[in-house]
């Protein structure tokens, strides 16, 4: 019991400084603009007087953090009347700044596109599932044969294709040649298929390679000499026995992946204009020069992608008594 | 080694001779336009058709050989010298500097997703060659890290590491010398595969029009341009090569390196 207090303890105690990492970061990258924000968003025909205007508006005049260094003048202390802190008083009380463009609160557009990334990545986990577990399940029970050489061949296309060379060439083979699905946007329920099929094939072939060594070491297990002593189909063998036991490391994998599934999202949703926070990112925010809500959309991102992978972590030490106990 | 891994390195080979024969390839001048053959279809004159500009489709792909390769060995090269360094430095000096290097710094850097910290870094500091390979060595170099690490803290316990420090080598001749060059095989395995993954996150960013601005060839650049709905329906040509010749190229690294990676590992050799 102590022990496993512990560990929680220090995974959570590193979940926090991860993320107290990444919202310093996120911070002070604004820090890294050529120039100044301001004068990126009103022009360079904006008079001082905007400009003063614009950067008081949104807190831009105070100093970027607790000190600054000048080649001159050596340290300089500003005191806690800063930007990190002011960052970091919203971002605790839910204020994520308000949009450098629209004067919107960057945490309500954020908001408004999530549900739609949330979707598209969970279609994705599933049809990569739907596609990896026949797959490697044929792989494994027929080691070394045809059938495992082009399930491995597939897996590994699979990996190497770019989501931006899958998905165009989809949205050309089912959308302009085939006409059945509309090649952009999310008007009707299936729309979501072809972004999902892109997003997820690059999981689906990692999934189809984890099942198939899976498969094949429990293969070799006595429990399944057992099973088969005692007069069960193969089919039983393998769907009652062997992957019961075989999926546990899978199901791991697959909550490591909603977390690179988020990320990724962000190129399929440009290629099917998929309105959710990926777009939003590029197009609003990088493209439009919206540097708050670039920051917004960029922290959470990540911090529903490390909170993911704890959470799996987490579930994980909890099911493999293994692993909790080591 | 497999069947898969010649096909990989001869594919690797074709496409290290093309950027380095770039110009003695290509037919036509990149960047020439020709607004009277716009989305021409393959032909004699252009082997692979033409772009929205007239721009030869083939030489385009063929130089963009060569800003893949530039990228990806300035990316895993620069990144592998980073990693290996603080690898070699957490493994062999262990204590406090470990723990403050693997148990936090490496940890932060796989906790955040890396093609999104490349955006987020060039989304701040502008588009570029400098400044995208700058962004994917940040991301890339805590992969050779891991593995240095892990490498140093196995080898570091070998009888020729007691023997050498009895004969008094200082610390840095024991690392570089005696422990870097037996941890060395799966370092090859991190590049080659570092190698795939530089290549896929320069034509992912220049994709998203936070790589390499036009003109350049970037093989992400040509895609991106190519994928307008009545582009795909009149002109594929544009979609597919560039396409291919990206995936080939990761496909080649990613068959050396996980057929390298069987070889040295002779668990998974026999599986």
């Amino acid at each position: 019991m102590k022990y496993k207090i512990q560990n929680v303890a220090r995974q959570v105690g590193l979940l926090l400084l991860v993320v107290w990492t990444v919202v310093s970061l996120v911070t002070l990258l604004i820090e890294l603009v050529p120039g100044d924000p301001a004068t990126a968003i009103l022009g360079e025909q904006a008079t001082p007087e905007q400009i003063a205007n614009f950067n008081a508006k949104h807190g831009l005049d105070k100093p970027a953090f607790f000190f600054s260094y000048d080649g001159k003048k050596g340290f300089d202390w500003h005191g806690a009347d800063n930007r990190y802190l002011d960052y970091w008083k919203g971002v605790l009380t839910g204020d994520l700044g308000t949009s450098f463009r629209t004067d919107r609160p960057v945490l309500d557009m954020i908001l408004e596109r999530y549900p739609a990334t949330i979707k598209l990545a969970v279609a994705a986990l599933i049809v990569a599932v739907g596609i990896a577990l026949p797959l490697g399940v044929l792989a494994g029970t027929n080691k070394n044969t045809w059938l495992d050489n082009s399930s491995s061949f597939v897996a590994l296309l699979g990996i190497s294709l770019p989501t931006f060379v899958i998905g165009p060439f989809l949205m050309y083979v089912f959308a302009v040649k085939l006409g059945w699905f509309s090649p952009t946007g999310s008007a009707n329920p299936e729309d979501i298929i072809l972004p999902a099929v892109t997003l997820g094939a690059a999981l689906s072939a990692i999934l189809t390679r984890m099942i198939r060594s899976s498969v094949i070491e429990e293969l070799g297990e006595d429990y399944v000499r057992t099973a088969r002593a005692k007069g069960l189909s193969e089919r039983k063998v393998v769907y009652k026995h062997v992957l019961k036991n075989g999926l546990i490391p899978v199901v791991t994998i697959l909550g490591l992946q909603l977390g690179v599934l988020l990320a990724g999202a962000i190129i399929t949703e440009k290629i099917f204009s998929w309105q959710g926070l990926g777009l939003l990112l590029l197009d609003d925010g990088i493209g439009k020069r919206d540097y708050r809500l670039v920051q917004g959309c960029v922290l959470v991102i990540s911090v529903t992608y490390i909170l993911a992978n704890s959470l799996t972590d987490l579930v994980y030490r909890w099911l493999d008594p293994r692993i909790r106990l080591s | 080694m497999n069947r898969l891994t010649y096909i990989g390195l001869a594919i690797a080979a074709i496409f290290i001779l093309t950027a380095i024969f770039a110009p003695f390839i290509a037919t036509q001048d990149v960047t020439a336009q020709d607004l009277f053959m716009r989305y021409a279809a393959p032909s004699a004159r252009h082997w692979f058709g033409t772009d929205a500009l007239g721009r030869d489709v083939f030489s385009r792909v063929v130089y963009g050989a060569r800003i893949s390769l530039e990228v990806g060995i300035i990316v895993v090269t620069v990144s592998a010298v980073i990693g290996i360094f603080i690898g070699a430095i957490a493994g062999f000096y262990g204590g406090l500097v470990d723990k403050i290097l693997s148990g936090y710094i490496f940890n932060v850097f796989l906790a955040f997703p890396g093609l999104l910290l490349a955006i987020a870094l060039v989304a701040f500091l502008g588009a570029g060659l400098g400044k995208l390979i700058l962004a994917l060595c940040v991301i890339g170099w805590v992969g050779y890290a891991r593995v240095m690490r892990g490498q140093v803290l196995k080898v570091r316990e070998y009888d020729f590491v007691q023997a050498a420090r009895a004969l008094g080598a200082s610390n840095m001749r024991i690392l570089f010398t005696h422990i870097l060059p037996n941890a060395i095989q799966p370092l090859i395995v991190q590049a080659s595969l570092g190698m795939a993954g530089a290549v896929l996150a320069e034509a992912s960013l220049s994709f998203l029009g936070l790589g390499i601005p036009p003109p350049a060839p970037s093989w992400g650049t040509m895609i991106e341009e190519a994928r307008g709905i009545d582009i795909l329906y009149n002109a594929p040509h544009v979609l597919f090569f560039p396409g291919i010749a990206i995936a080939l190229t990761v496909l080649a690294f990613n068959f050396i390196g996980d057929g390298l990676r069987e070889y040295l590992d002779p668990k998974q050799r026999q599986r």
